[in-house]
């Protein structure tokens, strides 16, 4: 059996993963990552549109803090959210982005004097301050009080993850590149590391750590037409599943972003709409106004889908042979502006379309996006069930984003998730030892290699891909931005049905090594069973909060469903998982539940909430008048941080204003 | 929906690790749909027809740099290839020449891409190591972020080393994209390498004065990066520090 040794063992090298693997490594730390891909081809390089983090430079993002960053999140999130993890993120997200830019990240920066911009339709004139001049610029993004999207041009992501691997490579961090990771090692309590197959030679090898961090990214792939890369499968979460013992939450909460181009699915960044961009019907008629006379375009994700598709539902929709579409217009921010902030848009209209955005509407509808459910994780990123398990990022639940993630909050996610969960990761290698137990790492090995066998050897009649397009269809077709009980217990029947079929597979192409086929076959059961607890979970959960929204039970129920829904799968001839519910503690929110801003408040109430308001109003005149934004923050909700990100984020209307600074201890 | 012309593939075949495999071409045929890519057609023939076919995309929307192959005899991203753009119907595939082959149209650029890193290290060296992240950022000309944002686009695709001359003749040349990479880094303000740093690494026959000026990166680059005007300004920066 071929072993391999780290400390640190993180599987999956976008943004999150490679976060975490640099904070190991700073500590000194044996540090080693897997990935199916190069780093740089990860999926955190799709991200077109930005980062939060609440820098205040933009005199459009004046008197954001911390705070309303926070705000914005839980209610983003439908209050699903864990406010603390919120918290640690709004507190972190500035010290992420000014880390990026000492790594290389070329922000887009503020330039002095006045500025035109889109706003509602109308040209605006902005006045930049002179002293933002050359500071880190943001555009507005959906369902953000102030503009907080940092951003470069519409490639952040790219920036971002050039600047991190290429810091990793600076840094000698190994990448095990084309490798898959296909079981957990472990013994029921703690994990030891991880089976993988090399995509190349076919080669199985035992990768043995202290810590294992799954950074997988999300399971958009279980759909039909996602906008995710191809290798978004959902396989990190499988392996957590099939451990038989952590747990995933919340895997119902699925995104639908607004604007996928139609046919295929390829995204066009929220940033359209955040510059100014419009939705228009078959007449050209702009509605969202009609819907949501507030915040129209740049509503939250979850709210903007769901009024498309009321909107196509009454025909207003546009006939494709693809089915309705809406337009999305940005031909109003000019043709320079789309030339220089909107170029990879530009670039996938004129390759995907043949059409010039500057001239000519956009054909959209909204598509699968996010997985805002995943390997459930306490705040510091660890598995409450399995010791040295960690998981960040789109991978994980950790849980910052509840049932709807907010624009520009998932690529601060990874950064920031993963610059605080990697000094957690750190302190566990430091504060344990390795235990090796070779005969459970063969046990394991054994395992895998008897599945491959069975693919290969083996006598079965169903194909791969044929089960996987049936598993996306079903999906899309009956798990998607609207719900209804009918359709979900269809789906989960359906589902077991194919996972049932999955155990007889057969595969053409026999090889041992690079073998496409077997490949697929190897993922197609597992991404079945997070498919599963997906529909599962949306069966069970009765009522609609963020993302996910029942026809049959519109109201969100705070009373009975204030809650996160657990998944695990503990036996392995199941053919469904198991649920159970984490309730979230109301008399410990810093925000109890309220309306969000959307529609009718149709929310039924948790008992609970009064008597924390009352409770939050009595802490508050018990502090008195003197007290500051912090001192209220801590009273209401504490919460926990590595001691070196603790402290305090300068911003520009500090050093504005020498004599009321609150600047505070700084390192 | 009218049905779809018939595409006739031909398509490089070889897996290096089967003892006895040989290089060949082999031909498919499969019906044309509306806003076909050569993404979606392999996809469909590795499915439908032979599942044993090596390829590789990840985001398969142009951004990621995955699937560069070279179609009808010029290097480019498969993804974004509609197949409408040919007019005959005939599309014929081969991997990237310049790499590593894993198998059939599958090459190894992220290998290539890390060692290239490493030997030229291409990655931005501060001039200072004690920038707090808890204050305000260092301020930079919006002019300057906007520049290094342009050259940064590279998505390492290998399209510009395949198509190079002088790297099919000089293995070591480094190609459009280690300069290109360099002449970013060069232009950063926050990166404390001089002139002279970077001459140790291209100011020689590997480098800038390999480069034969045969355009074949910069008509070929899928994100037209400028890579001539780069080639040419570190090319006179390298000869002025010899002055």
């Amino acid at each position: 059996m071929k072993l391999i040794y780290t400390d640190s063992l993180v599987v999956g090298a976008g943004l999150a993963g490679l976060r975490v693997a640099i904070a190991s490594k700073e500590r000194g730390l044996d540090t080693l990552v897997l990935s199916l891909i190069p780093a740089k081809r990860s999926h955190s390089a799709a991200a077109q549109g930005g980062m939060q983090a609440s820098l205040g430079n933009a005199v459009k993002g004046m008197g954001d803090d911390e705070d309303v960053h926070f705000q914005d999140t839980v209610k983003g999130s439908d209050w699903g959210c864990d406010q603390e993890v919120a918290r640690m993120f709004a507190h972190c997200a500035p010290k992420a982005v000014r880390e990026l830019a000492n790594w290389g990240v070329p922000w887009t920066r503020v330039t002095a004097g006045p500025r035109d911009v889109i706003v509602n339709a109308q040209k605006v004139t902005l006045q930049e301050a002179e002293e933002a001049h050359g500071l880190i610029n943001a555009r507005d993004f959906g369902g953000t009080k102030k503009w907080r999207t940092c951003y470069t041009a519409d490639g952040t992501g790219h920036s971002l993850l050039y600047a991190m691997d290429n810091k990793a490579i600076s840094m000698d961090i190994p990448v095990h590149e084309r490798v898959e990771a296909l079981a957990l090692i472990h013994d029921g309590k703690r994990c030891h590391g991880v089976i993988a197959r090399c995509l190349i030679t076919g080669e199985l090898r035992a990768y043995v750590a202290k810590s294992t961090t799954i950074a997988t990214g999300g399971y958009g792939r279980i759909y039909e037409v996602s906008t995710n890369a191809i290798i978004c499968e959902g396989i990190g979460q499988a392996l957590a599943l099939e451990t038989g013992v952590a747990t995933l939450g919340n895997m119902e909460a699925v995104q639908f972003h607004p604007t996928a181009i139609v046919p295929v699915g390829i995204l066009t960044t929220e940033g359209c709409r955040g510059d100014g961009g419009l939705l228009r019907d078959k007449d050209g008629y702009r509605f969202m106004p009609d819907y949501e006379p507030e915040k129209k375009e740049l509503a939250s994700r979850d709210v903007v889908s769901r009024r498309m598709t009321e909107h196509m539902r009454k025909g207003k929709g546009v006939d494709s042979p693809y089915g309705p579409h809406l337009w999305l217009d940005i031909t109003l921010l000019g043709r320079k502006h789309i030339e220089t902030n909107l170029r990879e848009v530009q670039e996938i209209c004129e390759n995907f379309l043949g059409i010039d955005p500057a001239k000519d509407w956009i054909p959209v509808r909204p598509t699968q996006h996010y997985s805002m459910g995943g390997i459930r994780t306490k705040a510091t990123g660890e598995s409450p069930q399995l010791k040295g398990l960690f998981s960040v990022g789109e991978a994980a639940c950790w849980d910052m984003h509840g049932f709807n993630r907010l624009g520009g909050n998932s690529l601060a996610e990874t950064v920031v998730g993963g610059m605080i969960i990697g000094k957690y990761v750190a302190d566990f290698c430091e504060n344990n030892s390795l235990e090796i137990d070779t005969k459970l790492a063969e046990s394991f090995m054994h395992k895998v290699k008897a599945e491959i066998d069975s693919l290969i050897n083996g006598d079965g009649s169903e194909n791969p891909f044929e089960i996987k397009h049936q598993m996306q269809r079903i999906m899309m077709d009956y798990v998607g931005i609207f719900r209804n009980g009918p359709e979900l217990d269809k789906a989960v029947t359906e589902l077991k049905a194919l996972l049932e079929r999955s155990r007889n597979l057969s595969i053409k192409c026999k090889k041992r090594h690079a073998n496409p086929e077997l490949v697929e076959a190897l993922r197609v059961k597992r991404m079945l069973k997070v498919a599963l607890t997906v529909a599962c979970g949306a069966a069970a959960r009765t009522e609609s909060r963020g993302a996910h929204a029942r026809e049959d039970y519109p109201q969100r129920n705070d009373r009975d469903w204030l809650n996160r829904t657990l998944a695990s799968w503990p036996d392995a001839n199941s053919l469904e998982p198991v649920l159970s519910y984490e309730p979230l503690d109301v008399m410990k929110m810093e925000l109890p539940p309220g309306y969000r801003g959307y529609g009718i408040d149709n929310a039924i109430v948790h008992p609970d909430t009064a008597k924390r308001e009352q409770q939050i109003a009595e802490i508050l005149a018990s502090l008195g008048e003197d007290a500051d934004r912090y001192q209220r923050q801590a009273a209401l909700m504490p919460f926990d941080l590595p001691p070196s990100l603790q402290a305090k984020n300068e911003r520009l209307s500090d050093t504005l204003k020498p004599a009321a600074n609150t600047r505070g201890e700084q390192s | 929906m009218s049905q779809g012309r018939q595409l006739t593939f031909n398509i490089f075949r070889y897996d290096p690790q089967e003892p006895n495999d040989k290089p060949k071409m082999v031909r498919y045929q499969l019906t044309e749909t509306p806003g076909m890519t050569v993404f979606i057609a392999l996809n469909k023939l590795r499915e439908e027809q032979d599942t044993s076919l090596q390829f590789d995309f990840v985001c398969r929307a142009g951004i990621c740099g995955s699937c560069a192959m070279v179609i009808n005899g010029f290097p480019t991203l498969a993804c974004r290839t509609l197949t409408a753009k040919y007019p005959k119907g005939e599309i014929t595939l081969m991997p990237l020449p310049g790499f590593e082959l894993i198998g059939d149209l599958s090459v190894n650029t992220g290998k290539f891409m890390r060692e290239l890193a490493e030997r030229l290290k291409l990655w931005l060296h501060p001039k200072s190591n004690d920038i707090s992240i808890h204050r305000l950022e260092e301020p930079m000309a919006p002019e300057e972020a906007a520049r290094l944002y342009e050259l940064e686009r590279c998505v390492e695709c290998g399209v510009c080393v395949s198509a190079c001359a002088t790297k099919q003749m000089r293995d070591t040349f480094v190609g459009a994209v280690g300069m290109m990479k360099i002449a970013r880094f060069e232009l950063d303000s926050r990166d404390a390498r001089s002139a002279e740093d970077f001459y140790h690494v291209i100011g020689n026959q590997d480098g800038v004065f390999g480069c034969m000026t045969l355009l074949g990166c910069q008509d070929n680059c899928p994100k037209d990066l400028p890579h001539m005007q780069q080639i040419a300004y570190l090319r006179r920066k390298m000869a002025m520090t010899l002055v």
